[in-house]
């Protein structure tokens, strides 16, 4: 093996190719080790964890949509409370499907849950993409115009839980908060 | 001497050929990084002021158009011009070739130039208020997207170029056997650069159509993926990029080498087939893409490309240990390190770029790329957090180092004021880590980016939330002062920095060799960056123990946080 | 090279700077893109108006 020495600056000497020995073949292995490790994390977790992300939606006209958490809202509190005035009704839901709409820049309407119970959360924006970020809890998921989004949850203690848009929609963003209530 | 005949030139500090032309080029091209470096770093210190909530510096409208301007000078802009010159440099240089076409790279050149201008205008009018992802529906001026469509097909000739210089360098048959070793980073760059700006073509081309009102809306989960094999592809390019730019550094400040270019290479094939998958990471948390795809993608393929920088992470800081160990600097597990010429800006820049990337960087990437883990991150501030430290303290950084070499080496100019040069990297580098960090904690705390005001609708994630922001306000204004300073200092060296042409520059400090060995440089070199022991004996007397604590360290850091990270998300509610 | 036949298959790939690029370009573009616009399209319509 008299070969000059080769930075990586240089052509590398012809038989270049060796396998890799000593404290390098240690840690390929180790760091392969954690990768099949790190691989095998999500999908255990899809399966056993409580927290995931299966991305279920359902395509459907932003006009459809509100009407359909308009007839959510009307079902559950006898008013008719339309998107457009920007205000925000607090509708006591019952487990089962409920609606969330995103709109420059607030949220429609303020649901009313009960802790313990399982819901499947039908979000989808009226206008632009926003972001779903429930805190303190820092749940976070995409809100996107023709996307029906559904969330299947089980909120777990009571409290107010600000939901805050965290993405661009505009100038008046930073305003974009709105709530989930739990009893 | 007859330069004009064969279109060279020899460098005096390093033995190697400079093609003219593409010397020209490099100019240009390093220059005009350096320029929109500079709009990205004033963008950077309003924003830094503004998300400090206590000084809260831009109005609402002003705010979201910097940060629109800052991303796209700063991730496209900046990153791609000085990459431009690296391959120029890379595919010249290195490979003893003339530069293939210097039609193509005066195409490119202004391509990207006018590109660039128009996007920065029209931003700058208040006409492209949609930050630089531009997520349908939100539209801005056509003019926005005609700009990067511009900017992304210069690019694309001036990489078709890069390649056209290696075909005729292998036909010429201009060096031997295969190429080195930053030839290969750089192709691998090259590679991941093409399947970026395609993917930028197919995103942008229908969106600047539609600006138009020539054709309906592109559906925006459709837009959203493929913009994000422009945006983060484009960061890849980056990766592959900066890792080059360590082994050529790291080359030249302590004489390094590869232990074993075949582990070196392994890993960057790794990138070239597997890194570009991971885009898939910024549709976690989207409707309508299934688990299998979220899983597969993100993971880059069972984590193959993140067992590539693991490696790299293992390799560079290595053939340091071993180069300076064979120098005679072996006392103890870190005496080589200590021994390192901490002095020497190339060198500092290049070693604080591999810990802030890989400890930084490499570790918070793969924890909020994890499928799962995603929902308790995805667009708060960690995600700025993460890659500030990636792009800024990784990347830039170690730019900022090649740039303390190749400044003087092309402008055969010396750097300006050095004793301030030597503290740069300190600067930038403590001030980047401290914003990140501060970005990082906030955005663990639900702080969501992109956002003007966290207090607009009164107060929702505690008063430990501004501590973190203003952490985020002085490490901006730290990072912003050790950026300006490098802009200052570069631009001050190629007006008006002391000529040394026909010597070689003033060494900025490597180490002497306190062992005798076989073998001498060339006279001016870096020491042991020519002749010596073949590498691999080296790295036989002298093992690589240190690195290997520092690996351990690495690695164990990681499994902290990223099981830290499992119980975190363990605590939201069930979701599905 | 004078003997070719006695580089590493993996040593060949790497020095085929063609065959990198296809390979390059394929993969990603079948992994990420294609496989994720086939999603996209195989989105079902919402059950109720």
């Amino acid at each position: 093996m008299n070969q000059a020495s080769r930075s990586s600056l240089e052509c590398p000497a012809p038989d270049w190719f060796h396998a890799p020995t000593g404290n390098e073949r240690t840690w390929i292995g180790l760091a392969l080790c954690w990768c099949m490790v790190m691989s095998l994390m999500m999908p255990y977790w899809h399966f056993k964890g409580k927290q995931n992300s299966s991305g279920e939606a359902y395509s459907v006209k932003p006009a459809d949509f509100i009407k359909r958490a308009e007839k959510f809202v009307l079902a559950n509190t006898g008013a008719e409370s339309l998107l457009d005035d920007g205000l925000s009704p607090v509708v006591p839901a019952p487990p089962g499907e409920v609606y969330l709409v995103a709109k420059q820049f607030f949220w429609f309407p303020t649901l009313k849950l009960r802790a313990g119970e399982t819901y499947r959360l039908h979000v989808s924006s009226a206008d632009f993409q926003h972001g779903f970020s429930l805190q303190p809890l820092n749940m976070n998921f995409q809100v996107v115009p023709g996307y029906d989004h559904v969330l299947t949850i089980k909120p777990q203690s009571p409290g107010t839980y600000p939901i805050v848009c965290n993405e661009f929609c505009g100038i008046g963003h930073q305003s974009m908060v709105g709530k989930i209530i739990v009893e | 001497m007859s330069q004009e005949n064969t279109g060279k030139r020899i460098c005096p500090t390093t033995g190697l050929p400079i093609c003219l032309d593409a010397q020209f080029f490099i100019k240009c091209n390093a220059v005009l990084a350096v320029v929109f470096l500079l709009v990205g770093g004033i963008g950077a210190l309003l924003l830094a002021l503004t998300r400090w909530q206590a000084v809260h510096l831009l109005p609402v409208d002003w705010f979201y158009r910097i940060l629109t301007l800052h991303g796209l000078n700063m991730l496209i802009f900046w990153i791609l011009f000085f990459e431009i010159a690296i391959l120029y440099f890379a595919a010249t240089s290195l490979l003893n070739c003339k530069l293939a076409s210097t039609k193509a790279a005066w195409v490119s050149l202004l391509m990207m130039l006018i590109g660039a201008l128009m996007v920065d205008v029209i931003i700058v009018l208040g006409k492209a208020d949609v930050m630089m992802t531009s997520y349908l529906p939100l539209l801005a001026h056509p003019t926005f997207y005609f700009g990067i469509i511009l900017v992304a097909v210069g690019a694309l000739v001036g990489v078709l170029n890069y390649f056209a210089t290696l075909y005729k360098a292998k036909k010429l048959k201009t060096y031997q056997g295969s190429v080195p070793l930053v030839v290969f980073g750089a192709t691998a760059a090259a590679i991941i650069a093409v399947v970026t700006l395609l993917h930028g073509a197919i995103a942008i081309v229908p969106t600047f159509l539609h600006s138009m009102g020539w054709i309906a809306q592109p559906d925006p989960i459709w837009y959203r993926m493929t913009w994000w094999g422009l945006g983060h592809m484009s960061q890849q390019v980056n990766v592959c990029a900066m890792v080059s730019v360590w082994y050529l550094l790291g080359a030249l400040t302590t004489g390094a080498k590869p232990l074993n270019e075949t582990v070196c290479r392994g890993a960057f094939l790794l990138y070239i087939f597997f890194i570009n998958l991971a885009s898939a990471h910024h549709l976690l948390v989207d409707p309508a893409i299934s688990v299998g795809w979220k899983i597969w993608n993100t993971s880059y393929a069972m984590y193959l490309a993140v067992l590539a920088s693991m490696i790299h992470g293992f390799t560079v800081p290595a053939s340091v240990e071993v180069a300076m160990r064979h120098k005679g600097y072996g006392r103890g597990l870190f005496g080589w390190l200590a021994s390192a010429p901490w002095r020497n800006p190339g060198f500092s820049a290049f070693f604080l770029s591999l810990v802030i990337f890989g400890f930084g960087g490499g570790i918070t990437g793969v924890t909020l790329g994890t499928q799962q883990i995603n929902i308790i991150a995805h667009n708060t501030l960690r995600i700025p957090g993460h890659f500030h430290v990636t792009v800024v303290g990784g990347t830039t950084l170690a730019f900022m180092g090649l740039a303390y070499y190749v400044v003087p080496l092309m402008f055969q100019r010396e750097y300006v004021f050095k004793k301030l040069a030597r503290l740069q990297p300190y600067l930038f580098g403590i001030g980047i880590t401290t914003m990140a960090m501060g970005m990082s904690f906030a955005g663990s705390m639900g702080v969501a980016r992109r956002n003007w005001d966290i207090e607009a609708t009164g107060s929702i994630y505690g008063p430990a939330a501004h501590l973190f922001l203003a952490a985020v306000g002085i490490g901006g204004v730290l990072a912003f002062t050790g950026l300006l300073l490098f802009i200052l200092l570069t631009v001050g060296t190629v007006l008006c920095g002391r000529s040394f042409a026909g010597k070689p520059m003033e060494s900025w400090g490597t180490p002497r060799e306190l062992a005798r060995e076989e073998g001498h440089a060339p006279l001016g070199a870096p020491a042991g960056f020519r002749g010596g022991a073949p590498a691999m004996a080296m790295a036989e007397a002298h093992p690589t123990q240190g690195t290997m604590v520092l690996a351990m360290i690495f690695l164990l850091s990681f499994a902290v946080y990223y099981f830290a990270n499992w119980k975190a998300l363990a605590d939201a509610w069930p979701v599905r | 090279m004078n003997e070719p036949n006695k580089k590493h298959m993996i040593q060949r790939l790497m020095d085929n700077t063609w065959l990198l690029l296809a390979l390059g370009i394929l993969i990603p573009f079948l992994s990420y893109t294609v496989w994720g616009w086939i999603e996209i399209l195989l989105v079902k319509t919402a059950p109720l108006p």
